[in-house]
């Protein structure tokens, strides 16, 4: 969707401030979130796509002035309601109001280990890439309803394929509830002035990783 | 600083949670009432949660990606190793359980600068870097690295040459990438562990060069 999250190239939003010897979280609360993510996910009940989207679909207002961690919280509030382990009134209650449904696993002390592993999203592909490196790509001018990782910066604009970087899970189907339709993935090479124009740094090239149903032959 | 969804106008700028104070904010009220309906419900045990946090206040961080980029800079075998499969040649470093997949390491050069961004959320690699910082999560990074790198760059102090190409690699799938920053002048025969105290954070996102020889001894 054609979103507030999608941010590349937007301006006003002013310049980047680091912040010196940063704390890995800022309040208690931060921490609790990102571990009930972790072990959300644990369980089976959704994965990283359907945790993006959810938090692409809060209204713009409320995903600008949420922090990071805000908005993960946000998400998962929608996440559990949208895949029937939690309801509502219980979320408006601050407490379970009903038995809790069958999930896959339930993340214990032993096997906490897999909590801080990142998942593998290569699976076998679907016949050959159709491109390979140092073939010239546009990105198709698509604006799908549902959750997409091609970022409009580039849709529409031509490139070049870098690398082929195996097939991997299609997060547009994922989260629309049509399986993980492995697709190959490509590191595409765009130049800047292809991108923003004539006045654009002369020394700059950007990449996105793209899956093949976003690349049409240029 | 409200999360409710449906109703921005609550939003309080001067509420930030980490303020001190005795009353709950409505983000802990809710993070705390979420917590409470999945424990009950069976989803997730509480000494668990404890568990992970701790993980990730106590163990990870970019030391892990320093002693990568410190081994890159003394051993060309395992440079080259880590630039053909950095998934697999941190894995046989032993430095931490197991990398994540489709970790991929893009080294800068005399020419070319590299700087990494994650346009549509926050896409990171935790696994040799941590918790990623506030800013890199922020919407000025996420807009303006695409477009503007030197201008961000600049933010943080860092002027690289006119002529230097600038790559800026957007996390937009679950490849996860790092930077492997030039080893600074002044650093022969220094150790491994010496090395590694030149390697930051940021230059290992790209937003900012290792220190120099003289500002750590």
């Amino acid at each position: 969707m054609n979103g507030v999250h999608d941010m590349g190239g937007m301006h006003g939003f002013g310049k980047v401030e680091p912040e010196p010897n940063e704390p890995p979280f800022h309040a208690p609360w931060e921490g609790r979130v990102l571990a009930m993510q972790r072990a959300m996910v644990f369980t089976g009940a959704w994965n990283i796509d359907i945790s993006r989207a959810a938090q692409e679909q809060l209204p713009p207002q409320a995903y600008l002035s949420a922090s990071y961690y805000q908005r993960w919280a946000l998400g998962m509030e929608r996440n559990v309601v949208e895949q029937g382990l939690v309801d509502a009134d219980e979320l408006a209650a601050g407490r379970a109001l009903r038995p809790g449904k069958p999930v896959k696993r339930v993340m214990t002390e032993d096997e906490l280990g897999r909590a801080f592993v990142r998942g593998s999203f290569g699976r076998p592909g679907p016949a050959q890439a159709r491109f390979k490196p140092g073939d010239r790509v546009r990105a198709k001018n698509i604006h799908p309803t549902g959750h997409t990782r091609l970022p409009r910066y580039v849709r529409g604009r031509a490139g070049v394929v870098e690398a082929v970087r195996g097939c991997h899970v299609f997060p547009d189907s994922v989260t629309a509830g049509t399986g993980e339709n492995p697709q190959w993935l490509y590191t595409v090479v765009f130049e800047g002035r292809d991108l923003w124009g004539e006045n654009a740094d002369p020394t700059l090239k950007v990449s996105v990783e793209a899956f093949e149903p976003y690349l049409d032959p240029a | 600083m409200a999360m409710s969804p449906s109703t921005p106008d609550r939003d309080d700028p001067h509420d930030h949670d980490h303020a001190h104070g005795s009353e709950l904010s409505e983000t802990q009220l809710r993070v705390r009432a979420l917590e409470t309906i999945l424990t009950e419900k069976g989803y997730v045990d509480p000494a668990v949660l404890d568990r992970i946090v701790e993980h990730y206040e106590t163990k990870t961080g970019p030391h892990v990606g320093a002693r990568v980029i410190a081994r890159a800079w003394i051993d060309p075998d395992f440079k080259a190793a880590l630039l053909a499969d950095a998934t697999e040649a941190i894995g046989r470093l032993g430095l931490v359980n197991r990398v994540g997949d489709h970790l991929i390491a893009v080294e800068n050069t005399p020419k070319l600068h590299n700087m990494v961004v994650c346009t549509l959320c926050s896409c990171y690699p935790w696994d040799v870097l941590g918790l990623p910082p506030v800013w890199y999560k922020s919407a000025p990074y996420r807009s303006r690295a695409v477009m503007d790198p030197r201008g961000v760059l600049a933010d943080f102090g860092v002027a690289l040459p006119a002529d230097t190409e600038i790559r800026v690699w957007d996390s937009t799938a679950e490849t996860r990438f790092m930077v492997v920053p030039r080893r600074p002048a002044g650093t022969e025969n220094w150790s491994e562990e010496r090395l590694a105290s030149l390697v930051t954070r940021d230059c290992m996102i790209g937003t900012g060069v290792p220190r120099r020889p003289e500002d750590v001894s």
